[in-house]
């Protein structure tokens, strides 16, 4: 896909349009369960879980402006045959972007439809020719309590740190992302790049990434360090599993009124169940 | 002090006022129905130690007018507890009692912020002058007690669910307060002297 395919702005409703449609397909829950429709901009924009930036949601759009995104490099190491520090710039140049419009399920129970431009992340872990004995690969997101004042705070270990077992890393689904509707990232958003793993929590999608590492033991991840009996490495959305404060069964679309089912895997079960067979979910949650 | 019946009713209209103009206006961000559900419960908390600090402020200042306030602010405090839970039973789980039950029996701080709930009920019930005669002054004084244990399940509640999160501060500073009016209590109870301390000392 080109920046071609990616759905005409006419489409997308302004807010004022979309809140009442909203209202429409709360009326007709069955309607409303089916559709998949990209969430506008506006509310992908400003409503977002980033606590370098503060814990409140509107925070990170108020305040991420103080990201400097550019120039940006991202250090490649660990198990892996070509590790390096590379421009952002670079990357880009050798790993053509698409389209991928996904479904985010975030782990409070709300989700959106975000078109991503992104590339796989299989790509760039290739290019680095990762060692036999690599297993694992962990992120890691920029410390600059300068940049992200929410660094300040104790809220959370820093800098924050997420990983994928390789297969997951390795998955076309799982992408490296630079923008959004066909847009540059903006600074609440992950910029300038960020992961997207679609069939797991939001918080797995980890932003602002300045290192990549190959490693053969599972890495640390941040909210599991944070509350280890509610935040687990896989973080894979299962509507069987509940969080154990709020249940898991359902979550609120944006823009929708009331509640809909969640989906194993994030409606990604085909694609991706396959990396879990005889794994027990309710242990490796 | 005529003014201060619609001056006190005026301070607690205002956060469903500002509520609503939020939610019509799209500024409750874009997940309206989670932010009302959580601001009410907030006001409701707010209210509710308000409410508490009454009987200490009154006894701080020897302002008598306070006592007429306590009644209000409680009931507005069960009011905004009473939108809350219908908004959390509505919006989130379409009305269904026996999704609230699961819920109930599943979430221990559901569960909390229920029992408070219920526990309000009964004080709402019996605010009237008729019930204050009818239950006689000690009894419903003994009732009315239940307050000392409703404003410590609603933090608990309220802690609950945003030490999830790690965003702990809120129900924390909660929490000092309400421990602070209840520990004033218990001195009070014990005899020892609260009262600020008379300015003219007799030589």
């Amino acid at each position: 896909m080109n920046e071609r395919d990616i759905t005409p702005k006419s489409l997308f409703l302004n807010r004022r349009q979309w809140l009442a449609t909203a209202g429409a397909l709360a009326a007709t829950p069955a309607l409303a369960q089916a559709s998949d429709a990209p969430t506008p901009k506006d509310a992908i924009i400003s409503y977002n879980n980033f606590y370098e930036f503060g814990t409140g949601k509107s925070d990170p759009a108020r305040t991420a402006g103080s990201l400097r995104t550019a120039p940006w490099s991202v250090e490649i190491g660990g198990l892996c045959a070509k590790s390096g520090t590379l421009a952002l710039d670079d990357i880009l140049r050798r790993h053509p972007r698409g389209e991928h419009v996904y479904r985010m399920r975030c782990v409070e129970g709300w989700s959106m439809v975000i078109p991503w431009l992104g590339f796989p992340l299989a790509d760039l872990l290739k290019a680095a020719e990762p060692l036999s004995s690599a297993k694992y690969v962990a992120f890691q997101t920029l410390y600059d309590p300068a940049q992200m004042p929410g660094q300040k705070s104790d809220v959370l270990q820093w800098p924050y740190v997420e990983g994928l077992r390789l297969d997951e890393a390795m998955h076309p689904l799982t992408l490296l992302a630079t923008g959004l509707y066909g847009e540059e990232l903006l600074p609440q958003n992950g910029a300038p790049l960020r992961l997207v793993v679609p069939w797991k929590y939001g918080f797995k999608s980890i932003k602002s990434i300045v290192k990549i590492t190959l490693t053969e033991t599972q890495p640390p991840t941040s909210w599991n360090l944070s509350a280890p009996n509610e935040y687990g490495f896989y973080s894979n959305v299962n509507p069987q599993v509940d969080h154990p404060r709020w249940s898991q069964a359902t979550e609120r679309r944006i823009g929708e009124f009331f509640r809909r089912d969640t989906l194993l895997f994030n409606g990604y079960a085909e694609q991706v169940a396959h990396m879990y067979t005889g794994m027990d979910l309710t242990a490796n949650f | 002090m005529r003014l201060l019946k619609p001056l006190s009713h005026t301070f607690c209209a205002l956060p469903l006022a500002w509520l609503v103009l939020a939610v019509v206006t799209h500024q409750a961000s874009v997940n309206p129905v989670e932010y009302a559900i959580r601001f009410l419960g907030d006001w409701s908390l707010k209210l509710l130690i308000v409410t508490l600090a009454i009987t200490p402020l009154r006894k701080l200042t020897g302002w008598a007018h306070l006592m007429t306030l306590r009644r209000r602010l409680g009931l507005w405090a069960f009011a905004y507890a009473a939108l809350h839970l219908l908004c959390f039973w509505g919006a989130d789980l379409i009305f269904s009692f026996s999704a609230l039950g699961r819920e109930i029996i599943k979430r221990p701080y559901i569960a909390i912020g229920m029992a408070a709930f219920v526990l309000l009920l009964p004080l709402a019930l019996t605010s009237t002058n008729a019930m204050i005669k009818r239950l006689g002054g000690a009894s419903w004084r003994r009732l009315h007690k239940l307050i000392y244990l409703i404003a410590p399940l609603g933090v608990v509640h309220f802690y609950w669910l945003q030490s999830s999160k790690n965003l702990t501060t809120e129900p924390l500073v909660y929490g000092a307060i309400v421990a602070f009016l209840l520990l004033y209590r218990v001195l009070d109870a014990k005899g020892v002297s609260l009262r600020l301390p008379k300015k003219s000392i007799k030589t």
